[in-house]
């Protein structure tokens, strides 16, 4: 089978898990974004497939072959660290060309990868720079340029972004992800940041505590979280209570909502929604009725805190369809049944 | 933080002292001993102040220059193995538990409370046919009959390198511990196997650290003067032995004086070389 199948990898230090049990599939050419909180087993889970940690248990398996037992030196992998570890003695093109070398190969082929390479990254004619002379953003580029130099199975990177500002980075993302999809390497990469998440992958894999909660498309996850930590995780919501009232009604915040179902057996929940997603209107009628508590208008959109009974709802709008609402205002609020997501209980 | 530049004589004053003690403790007595090595010998006494160049045309000989140049190379040979010891020891040791790392350096620490002297005669043991290392050999059947491992060339480098090896991994280990791991393995995903990559990443990274400690373990092994008299044969005494001997035994202080302002410089080209050599491969 094509891909590389993460299977039942756990990782222990002394009695803590620091990953446990983990299964993922990922089909050649995926770009697979790592996402959690820190401390969760995010690293850990990259340096097992890399081959810079010993798994516990489990096995790693790459295009059918078991690589578990194999040194990193033998995996075939490139891989972009934190700390870039751009080996400061050498020039960018020996810095690119190192993996060429271990190879043996003769000094023109190097020459014409790193010329190759260089012009993939956008630095044409840096090969002579010393790495202690580039930038950020020149330094990352190089980094990437030298996991790519053997053309490898598997592309992994550990929060690669993450010392870059918030502009180069939003660049870099797309970058990243435009130089993937032409190279159609298989990726992963380890990230805090839901955005450049879902900017940039095929499959959002949200860990916590070790374990996987939830591996499937960025929209998918945003759309249907599997429960309250991924919707928190990802994104903005609102993890609202729902509960099935005597009339067999199913009630969010006392106020029923026609159309929203809840799983056969389960009479308390809680609902996620996304801001966008809901709407404020004249209080009355069939939605729920609130005071507004703060308005925070950033120009591209408007947020609106709304309490109900003790409970603050967000939501968002555009400044087109300006909801008229003031700082004590009552208002209704509605929840499209459609966007709500019911969660465990 | 911003630092001004000394504006009056008072902001100097923190010099003062530091500058007092180079002065009386360094500036002086090598003056005195720049100024002894050109005084003229005085058989029935000491010497007479005088400004001949005897003593160091004297040092021009045959002899002298065979032990200068022996003490030099036995300073290189000393430095170049403990280095060469002392570099994949520490690096491995950093890799370590923190309480291996710890009780290492403690047991390395406490030996450097030996004295030469000490460190001597426990090595001159240790390679005698009646008590040393070689009844061992011979218990284990690896030889036929003890034999004495003293006075040779090879007793004396051992003790040389056992008494400049503590220091060696002490200054080391800073550098070492402070080097990024992720180089190491960057290198070995590019396919690099672990020692190929520590002789690729680890020792060029660390190139300036290793020159200062060639230069500092040289520096410590040149004025070595017990162990080569204890392990070794006259032959392998060096130029601080014979400096000794002149100045207490001969009672011809201006020829030791001579001796020692020589090796100095000596010295002081040795490593100005050295460190330009450093200084051209930085550039390139
Ligand atoms: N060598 C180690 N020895 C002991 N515990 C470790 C070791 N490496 C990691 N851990 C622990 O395992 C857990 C997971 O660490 P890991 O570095 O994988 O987290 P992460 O998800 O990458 O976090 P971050 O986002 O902060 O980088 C942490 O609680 C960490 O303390
Ligand atoms: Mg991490």
């Amino acid at each position: 089978m094509s891909g590389l199948d993460i299977n039942a990898i756990t990782k222990t230090f002394g009695n803590f898990t620091a990953v446990d049990k983990v299964r993922l599939n990922v089909p050649h050419g995926t770009f697979v974004c790592l996402l959690g909180p820190s401390g969760c087993g995010k690293t850990t889970l990259l340096r097992m497939i890399a081959g810079l940690e010993e798994p516990t248990s489990g096995a790693i398996v790459l295009d059918g072959d078991d690589i578990t037992p194999l040194p990193t030196h033998k995996r075939n992998l490139g891989m972009v660290f934190q700390s870039l570890a751009l080996f400061p003695h050498l020039s960018v093109g020996d810095n690119i060309a190192y993996a060429l070398r271990i190879r043996g190969a003769s000094k023109e082929e190097q020459k014409k990868r790193v010329e190759e390479l260089l012009a993939l990254i956008h630095l044409p004619g840096f090969a002579d720079r010393p790495v202690a002379k580039l930038s950020g953003g020149q330094r990352q580029r190089v980094a990437i340029a030298r996991a790519l130099a053997l053309s490898p199975k598997l592309f992994l990177l550990d929060e690669p972004l993450s010392a870059l500002d918030a502009k180069l980075r939003e660049a870099m993302q797309v970058e990243l992800r435009q130089l993937q999809q032409r190279l159609g390497i298989t990726t992963i990469v380890v990230t805090h940041d839901q955005r450049e998440a879902m900017t940039m992958a095929d499959l959002v894999v949200v860990m916590g505590h070790g374990r996987i909660l939830q591996a499937a498309p960025p929209i998918e996850i945003y759309r249907k979280p599997a429960d309250a930590f991924v919707a928190d995780f990802i994104g903005i919501t609102n993890l609202l209570p729902a509960e099935i009232d005597s009339a067999g009604r199913t009630t969010i915040l006392g106020t029923a909502i026609p159309g929203l179902a809840m799983p056969v057996g389960v009479a308390k929940a809680s609902v996620s929604i996304r801001p966008e997603d809901v709407h404020l209107g004249e209080a009355g009628g069939r939605a729920i009725t609130g005071q507004v508590t703060f308005v925070r208008d950033l120009g591209g959109t408007i947020e609106t805190f709304v309490e109900v009974g003790g409970t603050s709802i967000i939501a968002v709008a555009t400044p087109r369809e300006r909801p008229n609402v003031s700082v004590g205002a009552t208002v209704g609020v509605t929840l499209p049944p459609e966007s709500c997501v019911v969660l465990g209980p | 933080m911003r630092r001004e530049a000394p504006k009056s004589l008072a902001d100097y004053t923190p010099l003062l002292f530091p500058g007092l003690m180079l002065v009386v403790f360094f500036v002086v007595p090598f003056s005195t001993m720049i100024a002894v090595s050109f005084f003229k010998r005085n058989p029935s006494g000491f010497y007479t102040p005088d400004f001949v160049i005897d003593n160091y045309a004297r040092f021009l000989t045959a002899f002298f220059g065979g032990v200068l140049g022996f003490s030099l190379l036995l300073a290189v040979l000393v430095a170049v193995c403990c280095v060469a010891i002392a570099f994949p020891f520490t690096y491995l040791l950093t890799k370590r538990p923190r309480r291996v790392q710890t009780l290492w350096l403690v047991g390395l620490l406490s030996v450097l409370s030996l004295s030469e002297v000490i460190i001597g005669f426990a090595w001159s043991t240790l390679f005698s046919q009646t008590a040393g290392i070689t009844n061992l050999f011979v218990a284990i059947g690896l030889m036929d009959k003890p034999v004495a491992l003293l006075p040779t060339f090879g007793a004396v480098l051992a003790g040389m390198v056992y008494q400049a090896l503590p220091y060696t991994i002490l200054v080391l280990y800073p550098a070492l511990v402070r080097l990024d791991p992720t180089l190491l393995e960057a290198a070995r995903t590019l396919g690099a196997s672990p020692v190929r990559a520590f002789f690729n990443v680890v020792t060029p990274a660390l190139r300036n650290t290793i020159v200062a400690t060639l230069i500092m373990v040289f520096v410590f092994a040149l004025g070595s003067y017990l162990l080569p008299q204890i392990l070794g044969r006259p032959r392998h005494w060096t130029l601080s032995v014979l400096i000794t001997d002149q100045a207490i035994y001969q009672s011809n202080m201006p020829f030791a004086a001579a001796m020692a302002v020589f090796l100095v410089l000596i010295s002081l080209a040795l490593v100005g070389l050295t460190l330009l050599v450093g200084r051209k491969e930085n550039a390139l």
